[in-house]
């Protein structure tokens, strides 16, 4: 672009006043800003603090505090199913979006009384240390069955602690339903269409 | 003998004071920046204490912090990395903590002279005349600490901020020693004893006729405020804190400096604050002078009480020093050298000769 270019557009920054030269109104002003906002703190009660951990913005099982984001991800559950059977499917989806390979699934048959589906997790384990909380899992789990929830204070006192197994991730499933539903009911996945329809081409359609 | 014990007593005392000071200074610093950005700040250390036989124990506003932070600053392991030039690196924190201790030898803490109660004498090092003249060249001693850190530290940005400190302190210090030197014509001493004296009593007509105080503050307004802003230089405190600028200098000169060496810099850098602050209020806002108070008591209690005022003033100037470095962002480094040469010197310039005249004509005229 050359310098006489029409589309260029030039800014001159404002000139100062004479007050303004000298600095020192403006320094009163914000003085007066900063004692405004210690006055408040030490005789209005107006701090933002929270006072961790007496007062913790998310309560287990109590509704997600507005002051807390949504979307905060936190510690992963496992969703369950109305009757309470574990949602996973054991597609791997998720253990290979992971970015941090932390997610470890042991997949079997599923039992005859499952008919929805072919294959269970047997053992699903989660290395909450490892895991850098990108929410890839979520994304990539296509039937809603992995989530993570709004908790933060995740804390253990020894490493094998923070290994979380399919009964751990199924309890904190347990203690945030409430808090934080599901974000999907159920799979958001098409009606599947028997064989039997996939197998006579759909007349109506227009084929070229 | 007897007065060597006093002095060496009296040096004990002011030190370990001060250091307490330093440390719950560090406290009120952090309370302000917290009160000041709508936080609450420390809280916790000394609420819910359970001491040795069930006894209870709820301090609050975290008035144990200093203690868990000085404790932290012993505990730490101090590194020293290997690329350091190791004898400057290790020198260098206690020419600053050195520089600043020494520097308040002569800083009145109450009244002296003829109005300090007989056989005492709130100073370490009494009687000396030239006592401005002896901090401002200690005070100027301290930048070596800066400087050599910064040097010895063998890193890039501890070097610009030594750099940046050496050049910031020759510049202010000009300005800062003009500044007085009003309050000086106008005591006609360099003791700090008489200038507390002069705002004591007699003042200029303008004063007299508004019926404000002799203070400096009021006789010499124009001083006074050059005086502060080179004194937040001298102190590398904020808006002038461009040696150590977290944000473009990772720390400045003491990136480098673990534990307790980094300690003794951040120790030096609030003793300046303090001896700044008496400084301010000596020779601007009337030193021990109060109302209630006048220069013929002499006795202990009033002795006592001339110190308590001097310390609520000083610990009012040490939290204006605070506030002020939670207000205002930092000043780019040519706008410190700009306002230093073309502005605080020339002002101080001006007001000097001033001043001078003023005082010739009020001398003649009598
Ligand atoms: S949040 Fe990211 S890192 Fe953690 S388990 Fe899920 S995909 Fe892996
Ligand atoms: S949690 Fe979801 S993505 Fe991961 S294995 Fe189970 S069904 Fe697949």
């Amino acid at each position: 672009m050359r310098a006489d270019d029409p589309h260029l557009k030039r800014l001159t920054p404002p000139t100062l006043t004479i007050s303004e030269k000298f600095f020192l109104p403006q320094i009163a002003a914000g003085l007066a800003v900063t004692a405004k906002h210690m006055f408040g703190v030490v005789f209005k009660d107006k701090a933002f603090t929270v006072q961790y951990p007496e007062q913790q913005e998310i309560q287990v099982g109590q509704p997600v505090n507005l002051r807390t984001s949504a979307v905060y991800r936190g510690v992963h559950r496992l969703n369950k199913d109305e009757q309470g059977r574990v949602k996973c499917v054991a597609c791997m989806l998720c253990a290979t979006a992971c970015p941090a390979h932390c997610i470890d699934i042991v997949g079997a048959t599923a039992p005859e009384t499952w008919p929805d589906r072919e294959k269970y997790c047997e053992s699903f384990v989660i290395d909450e240390l490892r895991c850098i909380y990108c929410g890839m899992c979520e994304e990539a789990c296509p039937v809603e069955a992995i989530e993570l929830t709004g908790l933060y204070d995740l804390t253990g006192l020894s490493r094998e602690q923070m290994i979380f197994d399919k009964t751990k991730l199924l309890s904190v499933f347990d203690v945030t339903k409430e808090g934080e539903p599901m974000r999907f009911g159920q799979p958001p996945r098409p009606e599947i269409t028997p064989p039997t329809a996939l197998a006579a081409p759909d007349t109506t359609a227009t084929n070229p | 003998m007897l007065v060597v014990i006093g002095i060496l007593i009296k040096i004990l005392v002011v030190v370990g004071i001060t250091q307490g000071a330093v440390a719950y200074m560090i406290l009120l610093e952090r309370k302000v920046a917290a009160y000041s950005q709508d936080r609450i700040g420390p809280n916790r250390c000394g609420s819910n204490l359970v001491l040795p036989g069930g006894f209870r124990l709820n301090l609050p506003f975290g008035l144990l912090q200093p203690i868990a932070d000085g404790a932290k600053m012993i505990l730490k392991e101090d590194v020293i990395p290997s690329y350091v030039e190791k004898p400057l690196y290790i020198l260098a924190p206690a020419i600053s903590i050195i520089a600043a201790m020494i520097g308040f030898a002569v800083i009145p803490f109450g009244p002296v002279g003829t109005q300090a109660p007989s056989g005492v004498n709130f100073q370490i090092a009494p009687g000396v005349d030239i006592g401005i003249v002896y901090v401002f060249a200690i005070g100027s001693l301290a930048v070596y600490g800066v400087i050599l850190g910064g040097w010895a530290s063998n890193n890039k940005y501890s070097f610009l901020g030594g750099l940046r400190s050496s050049a910031q302190l020759i510049s202010y210090e000009i300005p800062l020693g003009m500044s007085i030197l009003g309050m000086v014509l106008l005591a006609g001493s360099l003791d700090l004893n008489t200038i507390v004296n002069y705002q004591d009593g007699h003042g200029l007509w303008l004063t007299r006729w508004l019926g404000l105080p002799a203070w400096g503050v009021f006789v010499q307004p124009i001083g006074c405020l050059l005086f502060i802003i080179s004194a937040f230089a001298e102190t590398n405190r904020l808006p002038f804190d461009l040696p150590e600028a977290e944000q473009e200098l990772v720390g400045g000169y003491h990136t480098e400096y673990s534990a307790m060496k980094f300690g003794m810099f951040f120790l030096g850098e609030y003793l300046h604050v303090i001896t700044v602050s008496y400084l301010t209020v000596i020779l601007f806002f009337g030193g021990w002078d109060a109302p209630f108070l006048n220069q013929i008591q002499s006795d202990w209690f009033s002795g006592l009480l001339k110190a308590l005022v001097l310390l609520v003033k000083v610990g009012l100037m040490v939290f204006f020093m605070m506030w002020v470095r939670w207000t205002i962002p930092r000043f780019r480094y040519d706008q410190l050298m700009d306002l230093a040469w073309k502005a605080l010197i020339p002002i101080a310039l001006v007001n000097l000769v001033a001043t001078a005249a003023i005082v010739e004509l009020l001398r003649s005229s009598h």
